[in-house]
């Protein structure tokens, strides 16, 4: 199952704390779409989400991206 | 390049910069200080009585056109706003009013630390105790909402108002003025200001520098990234105050442009941290924003400059004497406000959650 962050329109650190939770309430793994609009925000979450052993997959040249994290 | 490597090189360059403009003339350890030069852009406009902190600093102009130009060309150039700007002009307002009670912005404290004004010290103790409290309102449910898409036009304004500065700036109108004593008339020259402004937005604009962002990534994620740049600038500054400009003095007395009463240096840092962890970023990032369409951002920035010109009208700002009374009772008042802000600005899905 695929589950949903929407951080459009949020500053850091929210969309990040956003990915981080839905991460933690997955258990761990599974797969996490993530609509952002910031170069920022996109940074900040692959770092996260790569740090974790997540696979990071961009989609979007900006200023809107989807991110697919998948573990 | 690894983005760790990125933003350290960018931090050493920023550093560089900032010694740079030291040594051509600005004022000491303040080769960059967003708080200052808006605060110096309030006296050139007239904002405010205080006649040695008057000056239109072409290193804020050049860094709005840098990020702006920048995040035009990577395409992420983008007019949104509607996140709470009232709220954010607020904590703009007592951040600056918690940075004028230290005398500078988090980047003016790393360069005050790297020439071994030890008030800094007490003043990074505030500021991560700021940024810690700012954490605990975080964690509880902050926010200030999302920001909407804007029409192109919102975006371009606050770039468009750098650039009538600009004009400004060369065309020395009567009415822009100019000190001739004190930190206000000490400066580089324009264009190298200008440049080293540029460069600092196209830099904190591609690697998303800021300054109390790294303690805050720190102590939420064990992120390490933004630290890194805030490293890399304090041991550039650093090495350059003892080898180059021979300004390493290290101590509590007589430091330039600064104060030795710890309990406002660390307040003072702790009301400017607190107010920017809840803003999103420090003064410098709130410029970037600003300049890649945030109007939000923009709102805070009016915020800070309009909370220098109160400052020094109402006798708030501090001086190497020390901070006035009134200044303590704004500082305190600042962090009161600004913590009701954090306590209260929660969206309702996060109070429903915390009474299930």
């Amino acid at each position: 199952m695929e589950s949903l962050v929407d951080a459009r329109g949020l500053l850091c650190p929210e969309p990040v704390l956003m990915v981080k939770r839905e991460m933690e309430r997955l258990g761990g793994k599974g797969r996490i779409k993530v609509l952002v609009d910031s170069g920022a925000s996109k940074e900040n979450i692959s770092r996260l989400a790569r740090s974790r052993g997540w696979a990071v997959t961009v989609q979007g040249e900006g200023p809107e991206y989807t991110l697919l994290l998948e573990k | 390049m690894s983005d760790k490597v990125r933003i350290g090189v960018a931090g050493v360059v920023v550093g560089v910069l900032a010694l740079l403009l030291m040594k051509f003339g600005n004022p000491p350890n303040m080769g960059f200080c967003i708080a200052c030069f808006l605060r110096d852009i309030a006296g050139a406009l007239g904002l405010d009585h205080a006649t040695k902190v008057q000056y239109l600093r072409p290193e804020i102009v050049g860094l709005v056109l840098g990020a702006w130009l920048t995040a035009l060309f990577t395409r992420e150039f983008r007019p949104v706003g509607g996140a709470a700007p009232w709220t954010r002009f607020t904590l703009g307002f007592f951040a600056m009013i918690g940075f004028l009670a230290f005398l500078g912005c988090p980047l003016r404290m790393v360069l005050r630390l790297a020439a071994g004004d030890l008030n800094a010290l007490v003043g990074l103790a505030g500021l991560i105790a700021g940024v810690i409290t700012g954490i605990f309102f975080i964690n509880r449910g902050y926010s200030l909402g999302r920001a909407q898409p804007q029409g192109r036009v919102g975006g371009y304004l606050f770039p468009g108002m750098m650039l009538i500065l600009l004009i400004f700036i060369f065309a020395k109108p009567s009415f822009i003025l100019q000190s001739k004593t004190g930190p206000g008339s000490m400066h580089a020259p324009v264009l190298l200001s200008l440049t080293a402004g540029l460069i600092l937005g196209f830099l904190a604009q591609r690697v998303r520098l800021c300054m109390v962002g790294g303690f805050r990534d720190y102590f939420f994620f064990r992120e390490t990234y933004l630290l890194t740049g805030f490293f890399a600038i304090l041991i550039t500054a650093f090495l350059g105050n003892i080898f180059w400009l021979h300004t390493f003095k290290l101590g509590f007395a007589g430091q330039p442009i600064a104060h030795t009463e710890a309990l406002w240096n660390f307040l003072g840092m702790t009301l400017g941290g607190l107010a920017s962890v809840l803003l999103g970023g420090c003064p410098l990032r709130q410029l970037v924003a600003a300049a890649e369409g945030n109007t939000d951002a923009a709102t805070a920035v009016v915020g800070m400059i309009v909370g220098a010109a109160i400052a020094h009208n109402f006798n708030l700002a501090a001086s190497p004497q020390g901070l006035p009374p009134n200044g303590q009772f704004a500082v305190v008042f600042g962090l009161v406000v600004t913590a009701l802000i954090g306590w209260l600005s929660r969206p309702i899905a996060a109070r429903r959650q915390a009474q299930a």
